[in-house]
């Protein structure tokens, strides 16, 4: 490796035999720097940087490794990992409603999705149907997820591009929706809010209230983000072209969630493969048509307008009736009950004693969360835990295409690219 | 049961295994060494087009005589279709089965992934590394049922590596021969990056 030599002449004097300061001409090749020939020594010298894991770009302990051809991307590792936190070894330990805490911990931008997702797979492996309230709510719980994880996504990206105002709008809409996650669940983070069966915990008249407020503001922020950025010539310039994957691609890389559909390739989980009562929904599903970091960010644009609007029929058809199904084996009886009536104690010391039991068998169930599909696969050999849990990250699996999207591209572009993929780093190291 | 399965056998005979169904999923059984063929099948037929890896992994049982099980979840987007073909592996034998890399690049991860957790070998992977696991990484594969969940070392043994451990290694052998910073490296690195090796700890011996 050849060092690059600067002649620098120290101790200028400044000023000329007459007093006056000194002037340099600036022209080629006279300046005190020594030029140095087209092409040599450092044509096709690379350079390797480091990005993270500690970078704010980075959205999390991502490391990226990037080889550089001047400005340009030549190759890109990107290292996962450093979040290992090994919740599907543990969840081997623990009974079914135990793992719901860690699903909160998975993709902690959207815990009440994940929630539900365990939640749906545990169900489905056991065979239960639950009540129209629960499937209701947990309709919103999803909804209300996809809104805040767009809001971050959508704060975090343009302040990677240098837009700042759009964050503190975006953020202040998740505040509001924490504001009802904490009236709903006592955590704004760590909700928790699913249990085999049912719910943590009912909604209360407040909460209906507040996210009717809620669902009626709301699209005011969006109008607004729409009209700062998507005709803003930076912007524009800055995604429009960047990082393209054709729908062939999108399929051949398993991506999911918006960033399938921004390839144009038209599936939704809740369309496709409908889980709660998705199928009795208005809403449409945005379909980009390049697979540029523009064509993501409009299809997540709409996406909130469509959550809004699932959000606002749940609200409509909320059933009264009850929140969990009728089986003391599964869902805890009230703790006064537990407490004074002594079939309910005995109910209630098996479920935390030996835990629920699951058949002989497996189950997957993909959801359709704000980052993709989150598929949640269970395998049960009968006994109170599982023998598997598996998460099928959805960011995990969208950012395995981020070398693919980025080499060729600026190292700048390569910043707008790893923030269209939407990652959060608890779930893809897990 | 979907009907991909009677397609299947009908197609390859003996090389599919048994076809069983849970919880409304239909799971297939194929031959590790049919896996590639069968999987090319799947994807490319007219009437089949599962063009949509889902996902990679694995599943052990605590049962130690039940063999290990490489687990693909197919899609055909076209047909909105699920399929579920499983690869049984001896836990005694080899754990070595083909990648699917060819056939789906989203493989790439995943296959890691179960490489990194289950210790299944993939041939034919273009970058078989450990992902979540740091490469030196030396104690063992996390997800099997033999390891336990505080791991295989002792606190203090993890401590003492962790403190030892030359800086140097957390970057990958891939990344240390670009940019010609191969040159720059300490001589046992090299000599270790030249052989090839893996999985161990520098200067542990």
């Amino acid at each position: 490796m050849s060092k690059r030599t600067i002649a620098v002449e120290l101790a200028t004097p400044g000023l000329d035999p007459q007093g006056r300061p000194a002037r340099i001409p600036l022209e080629a090749g006279v300046g005190p720097l020594e030029r140095y020939e087209e092409g040599e020594p450092d044509a096709g010298e690379h350079m390797l940087i480091n990005i993270g894991p500690q970078h704010p770009a980075t959205h999390g302990v991502l490391r990226l490794v990037v080889e550089l051809d001047g400005e340009t991307v030549v190759r890109v590792i990107p290292h996962v990992g450093y979040l290992h936190s090994g919740f599907e070894k543990l969840g081997e330990y623990r009974h079914y409603n135990q793992i719901i805490p860690l699903t909160d911990r998975t993709d902690y931008l959207s815990p009440m999705a994940n929630n539900v997702g365990f939640a749906l797979a545990t169900e489905k492996l056991m065979g239960i149907e639950i009540t129209p309230r629960c499937t209701v709510l947990r309709v919103i719980a999803c909804e209300m997820s996809r809104i805040i994880s767009h809001m971050v996504w959508l704060g975090t990206t343009s302040i990677d591009l240098g837009a700042f105002t759009p964050f503190l709008w975006a953020f202040q809409e998740r505040e509001r929706i924490y504001n009802l996650q904490e009236m709903w669940t006592g955590a704004r983070l760590t909700t928790s809010v699913t249990r085999v069966g049912g719910m943590m915990a009912d909604v209360t008249d407040d909460f209906v209230a507040g996210l009717r407020q809620f669902v009626d503001t709301y699209p005011k922020t969006l109008h607004e983000i729409d009209r700062v950025l998507t005709r803003n010539a930076v912007w524009v310039g800055r995604t429009q072209g960047v990082g393209v994957m054709t729908a062939q691609e999108a399929i051949n890389y398993s991506l999911s969630g918006p960033m399938l559909r921004a390839s144009g390739v038209p599936y939704d989980v809740r369309r496709d493969k409908p889980y709660l009562d998705y199928d009795s929904y208005e809403f449409d599903v945005p379909v980009g048509e390049h697979g540029d970091v523009y064509d993501r960010y409009l299809v997540r644009l709409e996406e909130c307008h469509q959550s809004n609007r699932i959000l606002r029929q749940a609200l409509e058809r909320l059933p009264d009736g009850p929140l969990n199904i009728a089986d003391p084996r599964l869902i805890l009886p009230p703790k006064s009950r537990a407490m004074s009536d002594m079939e309910a104690m005995i109910y209630h010391f098996k479920q935390v004693m030996e835990g629920v039991k699951a058949p002989v068998g497996e189950a997957y169930v993909g959801i359709e969360n704000p980052k993709g599909e989150l598929g949640t696969y269970l395998v049960s050999d009968g006994t109170a835990k599982p023998v598997r849990w598996r998460i099928r990250p959805p960011s995990f699996i969208n950012l395995a295409a981020l070398p693919k999207m980025a080499e060729g591209h600026l190292l700048s572009d390569l910043i707008a690219i790893n923030a269209s993929v939407d990652i959060v780093m608890g779930e893809v190291d897990r | 049961m979907n009907s991909s399965a009677e397609a299947l056998r009908a197609t390859f005979g003996g090389a599919i295994g048994r076809a069983v169904e849970s919880c409304g999923d239909t799971i297939v059984y194929v031959d590790r060494a049919a896996l590639l063929t069968v999987m090319a099948w799947l994807r490319d037929t007219p009437g089949q087009q599962y063009d949509y890896l889902v996902d990679v992994t694995a599943v052990e049982y605590r049962d130690r005589e039940r063999p290990l099980e490489v687990v693909y979840n197919l899609r055909s987007l076209e047909r909105r279709a699920d399929l579920r073909v499983k690869v049984e592996l001896d836990l005694q034998g080899e754990l070595a089965i083909d990648s699917v890399v060819p056939l789906w690049r989203g493989a790439d991860w995943l296959e890691r992934e179960v490489y990194d957790m289950f210790g299944v070998t993939f041939r034919g992977h273009p970058d078989l590394r450990r992902i979540l696991m740091w490469e030196t990484y030396a104690e063992g594969y996390p997800l099997r049922k033999d390891f336990p969940l505080r791991g295989r070392f002792s606190r203090a043994e993890q401590v003492r590596q962790a403190l030892n451990a030359n800086p140097e290694a957390h970057y990958s052998m891939e990344e240390l021969s670009i940019a010609e910073a191969h040159d720059d490296l300490p001589p046992d690195m090299r000599e270790r990056l030249r052989r090839g090796e893996r999985d161990k700890i520098p200067n542990s011996e």
